[in-house]
């Protein structure tokens, strides 16, 4: 009797998990989630909240060398899928349950990124405005290449 | 029995496949609600909108339009909110229903607020009941009831910005809204009152086929071709012509301007014949003689300024920055996937996240009070104009107590009308100077010196009836 219930349940439990992965795989390509593994920028705009940051890149001096990733993620392996997990976990949330900050803005440790980002690429020409630009600190505040170079990677 | 005994094998392994079991099923449900969700938000963006219904060039109704944008609708609707702001906005007040007016609630009185408007508009219909503007929803009925008809009977031509008049004006043009216009201008309010049904709505900016802006007022027809031709540009037809966005600020130009009723037929004219600023349309009043009623106290010929809003943001960094009244007043929020136009049209002030933040990066409370920092300096401004302009209808008229003729008067009059145009100028223009701070600012400080013009006269009327031995001071009645 006691291995008749165990195999009914055991198949059952073999359906729950096989629908699981079912519509968890389906809703993976549904959603076009390996394009997020990639650094294609057109999957930042998959969600459309990013339209505009995209169209602007598209038409900015950047487009021809820099793509979202290079800007918004540090530029080491840990740093960068650590970031793109962070960033993805809080935009989906954003956009799925809503209420978040319109028009969007960026969050403090997302600027540090981008901040860096300016620097790591165009150190030489920074090292001489900014002495400290070798600092952690650097760019933290008022020497912001942001503040005066906002537009650069594309309008807001 | 069962529960004493040490749990077997196989019971252990079928608890932990029923958890399986429920966790999946969990994992499932969640995923299933996130499916739909994404599939959701695809299809938003897919479809901006639905086409519910048929809509064509006489659909009024804005409810119709409602069925096909049922989100820009309802911001429209919430036109009726009343909101103060610090130094603006409208807030309801308990209106007991009269005969004339059956209103149960209006907006706070402006000239019981501030007693000095009543003696700078003694004797026009404004000093009878002026109160603050609420929403778009209230226009046709607020001016329907306004205390303004029972001073003097309003002529047609306001109806054309206090309500959905596009199709009024085709019906009574046989199609030629020019012809339609005209036609109403010359009625009386109650008898266009008839035509009309609705406050502004949704035909009366947006082509019904494409939904592209559109401008459906004659009176901004006329006035952009002249202020266009000034600028070279010949022939210009606003629907033709502008920009995209240079419409969304015509959109609200149509209305939010200054304006005169020109000659017998009452045209709804704007005075943009020689520039857009207060002193150049003044220039113009001037020239064509015009005068909206003569002062009860003075006897002056005067000028009413109606709610420049077009013409004093136009000397504004905002317009000068190619910002849109649109870009602030009926910012872009986001609904789900789309981003539409917000229809509730009002006060920057209550919406700073969309309405400041998306070129500002400052905080939501630094702008704030950069904007009422502006509004409260102007307002002290307008106060010391309005002190100035009143000091001035008391000389004048201490004055004529004392046998001086009008036309002894006559320089001083003319001081006292010009200096209550500039200051209604920036007193009626709807943003308590923060369409242009530097602009309203030089505007109230023209009229104070037009004020104190008016008194340099009037001293040099009263030095002339000073008999040798006395001063000044002891020809001067006291108070």
């Amino acid at each position: 009797m006691r291995w008749k219930v165990l195999l009914v349940a055991g198949i059952a439990s073999g359906i729950a998990l096989g629908v699981a992965a079912g519509i968890g795989g389906f809703t993976f390509v549904y959603a076009e989630g390996a394009s997020y593994l990639v650094d294609d920028p057109e999957s930042c705009a998959n969600c459309h909240i990013m339209n505009e940051q995209y169209d602007g890149w598209s038409k900015s001096s950047h487009s021809s060398i820099a793509t979202c990733n290079d800007c918004h993620t540090p530029h080491t392996f840990v740093g960068k899928w650590t970031t793109k997990a962070l960033n993805g976990y809080h935009h989906s949330m954003a956009f799925t349950v809503g209420g978040f900050h319109e028009p969007i803005q960026i969050t403090e440790r997302n600027r540090r990124i981008t901040e860096q980002a300016c620097r790591d690429c165009h150190g030489e020409i920074v090292s001489m405005i900014d002495p400290e630009s070798a600092s952690p600190h650097a760019g933290s505040d008022s020497l912001s290449c942001l503040k005066c170079h906002q537009s650069v990677g594309h309008l807001h | 029995m069962s529960a004493k005994t040490p749990k077997s094998p196989g019971r252990k392994l079928f608890t932990i496949i029923v958890i399986t079991a429920v966790i999946a099923a969990g994992v499932s449900l969640a995923t299933v609600a996130l499916l739909v969700s994404i599939f959701e938000h695809k299809q938003e963006a897919r479809n901006p909108f639905y086409r519910v219904v048929e809509l064509d060039d006489d659909t009024v109704d804005p409810e119709i339009w409602g069925k096909n944008f049922p989100l820009q609708f309802d911001s429209y609707k919430k036109t009726v909110d009343m909101v103060r702001t610090r130094h603006g906005g409208s807030e309801a007040v308990i209106h007991e229903p009269t005969e004339t007016d059956p209103r149960t609630e209006v907006s706070q009185s402006k000239i019981e607020a501030d007693p000095r408007m009543k003696r700078m508009w003694a004797g026009y219909s404004f000093s009878a009941d002026f109160r603050e503007e609420r929403g778009h929803a209230y226009m046709l009925v607020d001016q329907t009831y306004t205390g303004r008809q029972q001073a003097a009977p309003q002529p047609g031509t306001c109806i054309n910005c206090h309500a959905s008049t596009y199709t009024a004006y085709k019906e009574l043009g046989d199609g030629d809204i020019m012809e339609g216009f005209a036609k109403i201008n010359q009625m009386s309010y109650a008898e266009a009152r008839e035509h009309v049904d609705h406050p502004v709505s949704c035909l009366d900016c947006h082509d019904p086929d494409t939904m592209h802006l559109r401008v459906t007022r004659p009176a901004f027809i006329e006035g952009i071709r002249l202020v266009k031709a000034a600028e070279g540009l010949d022939d210009y037809d606003v629907n033709r012509d502008a920009s995209r966005q240079e419409m969304r600020t015509y959109a609200c130009a149509q209305c939010h301007v200054e304006y005169y009723f020109a000659g017998d037929e009452k045209r709804l004219t704007f005075p943009w014949h020689n520039g857009r600023k207060a002193d150049e349309i003044l220039e113009y009043y001037e020239e064509i003689g015009f005068k909206d009623w003569t002062h009860k106290e003075t006897g002056a010929p005067m000028l009413k300024a109606q709610h420049p809003e077009f013409e004093m943001w136009s000397q504004g960094i905002h317009s000068k920055a190619g910002v849109s009244c649109a870009d602030c007043h009926m910012p872009y929020m986001r609904v789900g996937a789309q981003k539409v136009s917000d229809h509730h049209v009002r006060s920057p002030l209550l919406n700073i996240n969309n309405a400041c933040q998306t070129c500002h990066r400052e905080s939501e409370s630094e702008m704030l009070d950069r904007a009422e920092t502006i509004q409260a300096r102007h307002i002290e401004m307008r106060d010391m104009a309005l002190d100035a302009l009143v000091e001035l209808i008391d000389g004048i008229k201490k004055a004529q107590d004392a046998g001086a003729t009008q036309d002894e008067l006559a320089d001083a009059l003319n001081y006292q009308r010009k200096a209550s145009f500039l200051l209604d100028f920036a007193e009626a223009e709807n943003s308590a100077g923060f369409h242009a701070d530097q602009e309203a600012a030089r505007v109230l400080s023209k009229s104070m010196d037009f004020s104190r013009r008016g008194w340099m006269t009037l001293a040099d009327w009263w030095e002339g009836q000073r008999t040798e031995t006395d001063t000044i001071a002891e020809v001067i009645p006291a108070d």
